[in-house]
């Protein structure tokens, strides 16, 4: 699969919480060959003075109406350019990208636990939508309530939801790791957990914690500061235990032991 | 049809935009996205004797119409490169510029080109003695008399195009551009990165990890164009110009100012065909301007106000 450059017309863009925004793009190849955990390199509108791309995970993927979601936190001059952009306009994107999420060798007997920090909810939104096989649980950390993504569309796709919120505003007051270990400790000893991680680097590196005290495999999303996006400028690197590899090309998927935190 | 080609050293393009080293990966890459056929020549990323890893991370930050890279030349090495990637590289059927760097001076630089010289898919090489990445107190492209012995010495190792690439972080670019041509340089690619910094206010930190980085992009290009213009003045050699160019538009400030060939960096990455397109861009600009050749533009530049 190479990944193509496409005008995308934007079909829908707008809030869904406190600075989170989806943009539903009409993106028929896209929407067909894009896999969990791959990202698009979406090319900011002129007018907002950044020159790369930014990349965003695909939310969404529906093959049979030809489109595909963003989910994207305001943060800066690119992702506000592109709040601001209207139903009909269109948006440049390059993409499928990267290697995405591996669950095919799946078990009836997995419980795929779905670990979200922020706006990590991105990309695993869209595993939920493909996974077939097992019990599916999500686990969703937020600053507070008011920031806590796409609780509904997990519970919509089968997936059990849980919430953990800084503040306490909703779920439970703490981490999403604290989640996490209760999960595993309360768990029905017949499924075998696998988990699937994106969100900040610290709770990836407690996931990894969790994860290693456990025996558990996991697969994490991460992020690195994205120049090219397509293996090109060797930028985007991260240490594994088989040297630097790049974020945009052997990733952003790495299984949590062949990092180097 | 117009007439885009021109010569490089002993080297015929058949049209003048290259892709720059380091911005076109091994071509591989953009696959589905450019097609390197289209363009004049491909010139590769730095390579080394031994394998490199390159600098920690972060390498790259976004700035004022620019960014700053500190890759620090990661790359596989000689051996890997011409097993694995060079191979890829020639079945485009365009020249391929093979770029070299050496940690050890002179040694891997005669190294490197006495392995290159005897392969047919190489159709010129670079040397890349302007990479401010390397953690090298002074670059050799910083001091004309180093710049002239480098030159002389891997000179005698090939009968090949050898082109030298010139750092614009230099007071006076002729004096090094000259060096080159007098040494044996056959052509002159300028300009590498510009040395710059960006700090992260909240922080307190540099925003990449080596402090120091390159600067590339449209925020070089009037550097460039001026650097090409004051070396197309005192030297004979043809320039291959390169630095910020994002379009045709900027392409053609180059030729005027004096390149007989321009190379795409840092546009690559936002817009991976662009290269392709500048071939197009050159072709209807010459057909407009009713001009045979892109030889009539290069050096073109008119005197003054009008
Ligand atoms: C593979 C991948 C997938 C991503 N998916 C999503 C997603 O689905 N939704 C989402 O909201 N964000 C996602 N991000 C992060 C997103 O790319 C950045 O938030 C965005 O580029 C910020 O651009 P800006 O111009 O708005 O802000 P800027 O002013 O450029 O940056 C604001 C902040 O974002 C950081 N940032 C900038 N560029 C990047 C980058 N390339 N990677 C990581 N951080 C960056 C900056 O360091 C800064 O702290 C993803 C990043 C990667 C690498
Ligand atoms: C990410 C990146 C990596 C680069 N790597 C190399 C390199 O390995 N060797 C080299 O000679 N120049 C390297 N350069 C410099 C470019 O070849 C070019 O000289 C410079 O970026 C100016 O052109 P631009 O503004 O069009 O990018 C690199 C530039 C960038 C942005
Ligand atoms: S972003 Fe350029 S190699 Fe990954």
């Amino acid at each position: 699969m190479s990944a193509l450059q496409t005008d995308a017309t934007i079909k829908a863009n707008g809030r869904v919480a406190h600075r989170f925004s989806r943009i539903v793009l009409e993106a028929p190849e896209l929407s067909r060959t894009a896999r969990p955990g791959n990202f698009v390199m979406v090319k900011v509108p002129d007018a907002a003075g950044a020159l790369l791309r930014r990349p965003l995970s695909i939310h969404k993927a529906e093959a049979g109406r030809g489109r595909i979601e963003l989910l994207y936190e305001i943060v800066g001059p690119g992702t506000c350019a592109l709040s601001r952009k209207k139903a009909g306009e269109s948006i440049n994107v390059i993409g499928p990208l990267g290697n995405g999420f591996d669950f095919h060798s799946q078990q009836r007997d997995a419980l795929n636990i779905l670990v979200a920090g922020g706006i990590g909810v991105a990309p695993l939104v869209f595993l939920a939508q493909r996974l077939k096989k097992g019990k599916m649980l999500a686990l969703i950390g937020a600053r507070t309530a008011a920031h806590i993504l796409c609780a509904a569309d997990f519970r919509k796709l089968g997936c059990a939801v849980r919430i953990a919120t800084d503040d306490g505003s909703a779920g439970l007051r703490g981490r999403v790791t604290d989640l996490l270990v209760d999960v595993l400790m309360r768990r029905e000893k017949d499924f075998c957990p696998v988990l699937y991680g994106c969100g900040p680097k610290p709770m990836l590196e407690a996931i990894a914690r969790v994860c290693r005290e456990n025996r558990m495999q996991a697969q994490v999303s991460l992020e690195a500061h994205m120049a090219c996006g397509i293996g090109a400028c060797l930028g985007c690197v991260v240490q594994t235990t088989r040297g630097y590899e790049r974020v945009c090309k052997e990733g952003p998927v790495f299984r949590i032991d062949d990092l180097v935190w | 049809m117009q007439d885009l080609s021109v010569r490089i050293g002993s080297l015929a393009l058949k049209n003048p935009v290259m892709v720059a080293s380091g911005t076109f990966g091994y071509a591989r890459e953009f696959k589905g996205l450019c097609d390197p056929g289209k363009l004049g020549a491909i010139v590769t990323k730095t390579i080394t004797v031994r394998p490199r890893q390159g600098n920690p991370v972060p390498r790259t930050c976004e700035t004022p119409s620019g960014m700053i890279n500190s890759i620090g030349l990661e790359n596989p090495g000689i051996d890997a490169f011409l097993d694995e990637k060079l191979p890829v590289m020639q079945k485009y059927g365009v020249p391929v510029i093979v770029s070299i760097a050496s940690e050890k001076d002179p040694e891997e630089f005669v190294a490197l080109t006495r392995r290159l010289d005897k392969i047919r898919a190489v159709a010129a090489i670079e040397l890349n003695i302007s990479c401010p990445n390397m953690k090298k107190k002074r670059l050799i492209a910083q001091d004309a008399r180093a710049t002239a012995s480098c030159v002389r010495t891997v000179r005698k190792a090939t009968g090949k195009t050898l082109i030298t690439k010139l750092s614009p972080n230099v007071t006076d670019i002729t004096r090094i551009a000259l060096a080159a041509q007098n040494a044996g340089s056959d052509a002159l690619a300028l300009i590498n990165t510009v040395q710059g910094m960006v700090i992260d206010v909240e922080a307190r930190r540099p925003k990449i990890a080596q402090a120091v980085g390159g600067l590339s992009g449209p925020a070089i290009r009037p550097i460039a164009v001026r650097m090409v213009w004051e070396a197309y003045k005192k030297v004979g050699i043809p320039l291959i110009g390169m630095g910020g160019i994002m379009d045709t538009q900027s392409a053609l400030e180059f030729f005027i100012a004096g390149a007989t060939a321009i190379s795409v960096g840092t546009a690559n990455f936002i817009e991976p065909g662009i290269a392709a397109e500048i071939v197009s861009g050159l072709e209807e600009h010459l057909r407009k301007n009713k001009l045979a050749g892109i030889k009539e533009i290069i050096g073109s530049l008119r005197a003054g106000l009008a």
